[in-house]
């Protein structure tokens, strides 16, 4: 209690000082919380673009931090508690795991807004979560992957058991299926979100079990870069381009473009027109970019790829439209319904086909 | 050029110069890499090692030191006590992830109930599951005289995969709407581990490391233990002739540092971190062995240690924040600070010679 009311009343000294009220603000100081190192050429990478893009659309209104490689955790709370302090005025926590944290220092610092990625809590009046239809993407890559497989068998990386990694994994599968009905596909659990290492190693098993397209969860290019010692073996850039393995295994990526939703949000603090909100945009939203199908494809499959994009960009196609079964045989979806916001994000099972268990 | 010369007995000044002539020489390494990367160093270094303690924010850093310095002063200082008997527990991160399973378990198989024992009982089991899952490589160690080092270590992923296990299934919030993770303990008044006095971020993970370490030392200065534990690893064919059983000695030393480990993943879960989550462990376990060395395995110069690793920690995390230093930096320089103090630890058994002095002599 005692620190909540010195945090509180430090925060509000701050606030005084630097004459932020309600209306706009003549400077913000925008703060990213980030799980992996910049350089990861993922996720974390395609942050920090975020975060570049504010800083070229605002100039010198805006003041930029950053924490690289905070675990997701009690570190994670002090790393946020220290940036409140320092000044802050809005922070982007940008992984699942900064939940907690996130609600709990908010509720110290009510006039600090903080913006949590993925997640799905808002305990209080200055958080805000934010998210990406990745599943939208993932049915294009799932289209692909089941028109180039050649043996029938294509792997995906999974990171954790969560809603959000089981819609990508239930989508890929489901437009693969479509493309390609003797498709199987084998799901690698990690646990990680960044792990060079690991992610390699679960790339390796699925291409030992004859696996030649993979996708991943996962923050790194290892998977790619495992990939490219196989001749034959296919893969897709995860969460950033990937571009540098475009000659190799790289027949696409989706690419997570959070600059346009960064701008938005600081560009709303400055002018004051900022509310608490909870947005997940997709592909029409342009948050979500199809990267560049290369050659690697044939013609009519990279056409049919594109009109899949097009269709979901302009809202004439969900990538969950009924019949749809769960795994268990039994119905979710009926002939043409399409799946509510509410079942995919607290998604915890697999569709009919998919073989294997979510670890529970 | 030079040539190394054993001395005769260690050297006792060297023994307790080596830690903070360590640290100078990492300030000075890192600030001239600080200055490379374009970073005023005296900035930096003052950053990582004043503003902690002394700076703008101190009221809130400094409870944080604790925070960060108590479970490595508590994993630290029972690796330290095998240590010096050369039992070699690498295996703490797992010691500690499986105290905190079983400290949180037994309490989330009572919530909601409101009881004053609850707590105490969560403590007890804590360190009951860090000692048990230390006893496996020691009882292979005493049966089958496997190395403790492989096992115990091993036994890390296995903890981890445990851990998974447990946060995906047997200990998931059920109001979690399917999110891996347990109930968080900040909202479970009985079994949470909450601060005594929070300025110093003084919660009962900092007393139990506040008391071991006196307790550790009492038992090594003043104990019989003690004394067989120093002797087994000074001399152990003299230990073995003075009546000490290698066998109980494996299972007493590995017992108390699983323990004590457990007990700090009790304190981490039931406070600071609040919850089983796949990603519980941050690597304390592995950091403490570094402290444990720093600290010169004396459980005092542990408690030091501690401090001085979680002011890297802190102070790294400002440095990175507010002057933009990549964390690789903060790494390395951390890694500097374990280097150096290996590098100077030579001193403490060697000397220096130049070659002509022996001639000269």
């Amino acid at each position: 209690m005692k620190r909540r009311n010195l945090l509180a009343s430090a925060a509000m000294g701050l606030m005084l000082a630097s004459g932020a009220f309600a209306q706009g603000m003549d400077k913000v100081k925008a703060c990213f919380v980030y799980v992996g190192p910049i350089g990861d050429g993922g996720w974390t990478f395609q942050h920090h673009d975020g975060a570049m893009q504010v800083q070229a659309a605002y100039g010198d209104k805006v003041e930029i931090q950053y924490q690289e490689n905070v675990p997701e955790g009690a570190d994670a709370e002090r790393v946020l508690t220290q940036m409140a302090l320092g000044g802050c005025n809005i922070i982007f926590t940008t992984s699942f795991g900064y939940m907690d944290p996130t609600n709990a220092v908010a509720a110290k610092f009510p006039d600090v807004k903080f913006e949590h990625a993925t997640g799905f809590k808002r305990d209080h009046a200055n958080v805000s979560t934010y998210n990406a239809r990745f599943y939208e993407g993932r049915a294009v890559q799932g289209h692909i992957a089941g028109k180039m497989t050649k043996s029938n068998k294509i792997g995906y990386i999974a990171s954790f058991p969560i809603p959000e990694v089981i819609m990508g994994i239930n989508s890929y599968y489901l437009h693969a299926k479509k493309a390609n009905p003797a498709v199987e596909l084998s799901v690698v659990w990690a646990f990680t979100w960044f792990d060079p290492a690991k992610e390699a190693d679960a790339a390796k098993a699925l291409i030992d079990q004859g696996v030649d397209v993979i996708a991943a969860h996962t923050d790194s290019t290892a998977p790619l870069a495992e990939a490219a010692k196989t001749e034959g073996v296919i893969g897709f850039g995860q969460a950033s381009d990937m571009a540098e393995y475009k000659d190799g295994p790289r027949v696409s990526s989706i690419i997570d473009n959070w600059g346009p939703y960064y701008v938005k949000r600081v560009g709303a603090l400055l002018d004051g027109t900022y509310e608490q909100i909870d947005a997940w945009e997709g592909i029409a939203g342009g948050e979500v970019l199809i990267g560049e199908i290369t050659d690697k494809v044939p013609a009519d499959v990279k056409a049919e790829a594109e009109a899949l994009r097009d269709a979901i960009a302009a809202g004439t196609y969900h990538p969950f439209t009924g019949p749809i079964n769960k795994q268990d045989g039994s119905a979710w979806l009926a002939e043409g319904a399409t799946a509510p916001d509410g079942d995919l994000l607290g998604m915890n099972f697999f569709v009919e086909g998919i073989v294997g268990d979510i670890p529970q | 050029m030079f040539r190394l010369e054993k001395r005769p007995t260690p050297s006792k000044f060297w023994l307790y110069a080596t830690p903070p002539v360590a640290v100078i020489l990492t300030m000075i390494a890192g600030g001239i890499l600080f200055a490379a990367m374009g970073k005023n160093p005296f900035e930096v270094i003052r950053t990582i090692f004043w503003d902690p303690v002394f700076g703008e924010f101190a009221f809130y850093l400094r409870g944080q030191l604790l925070v960060k310095a108590g479970p490595l002063i508590l994993i630290a200082i029972g690796l330290a006590l095998g240590f010096r008997a050369g039992i070699w527990n690498i295996g703490a991160e797992g010691q500690y992830i499986m105290g905190a399973i079983f400290g949180a378990a037994v309490g989330l198989a009572v919530f909601p109930t409101e009881n004053r024992l609850i707590f105490p009982v969560m403590v007890i089991a804590g360190a009951f599951g860090g000692w048990l899952w230390a006893m496996i490589p020691a009882i292979l160690k005493t049966r089958f005289n496997t190395n403790e080092i492989l096992v115990s270590l091993m036994l890390v992923y296995v903890a981890e995969t445990i851990l998974a296990k447990a946060s995906t299934g047997f200990l998931k919030n059920p109001e979690g709407m399917g999110f891996p993770g347990s109930r968080n303990f900040s909202s479970y008044p009985a079994a949470q581990n909450g601060f005594i006095y929070e300025p110093l971020g003084l919660h009962w993970g900092g007393v139990a490391a506040l008391v071991t370490g006196v307790l550790a030392y009492i038992l090594l200065t003043r104990h019989q233990a003690g004394f067989q534990i120093k002797l087994a690893g000074q001399a152990p064919r003299a230990a073995r002739f003075h009546g000490v059983s290698p066998a109980r000695l494996v299972v007493l030393c590995m017992g108390i540092s699983g323990a004590l480990a457990g007990l700090a993943g009790l304190f981490e879960v039931t406070g600071p971190a609040g919850q089983i989550s796949i990603d519980f462990n941050t690597g304390y376990g592995f950091t403490a062995i570094i402290v444990a060395f720093l600290g010169r395995l004396n459980p005092l110069g542990i408690v030091l240690a501690g401090f001085l690793m979680a002011l890297t920690y802190v102070g790294g995390e400002m440095a990175s924040t507010n002057l933009g230093l990549p964390d690789a930096a903060i790494q390395v320089f951390q890694g500097m600070l374990l280097f150096f103090l290996l590098a100077v630890d030579v001193l403490t058994n060697y000397r220096f010679r130049l070659p002509f002095s022996v001639g000269a002599k």
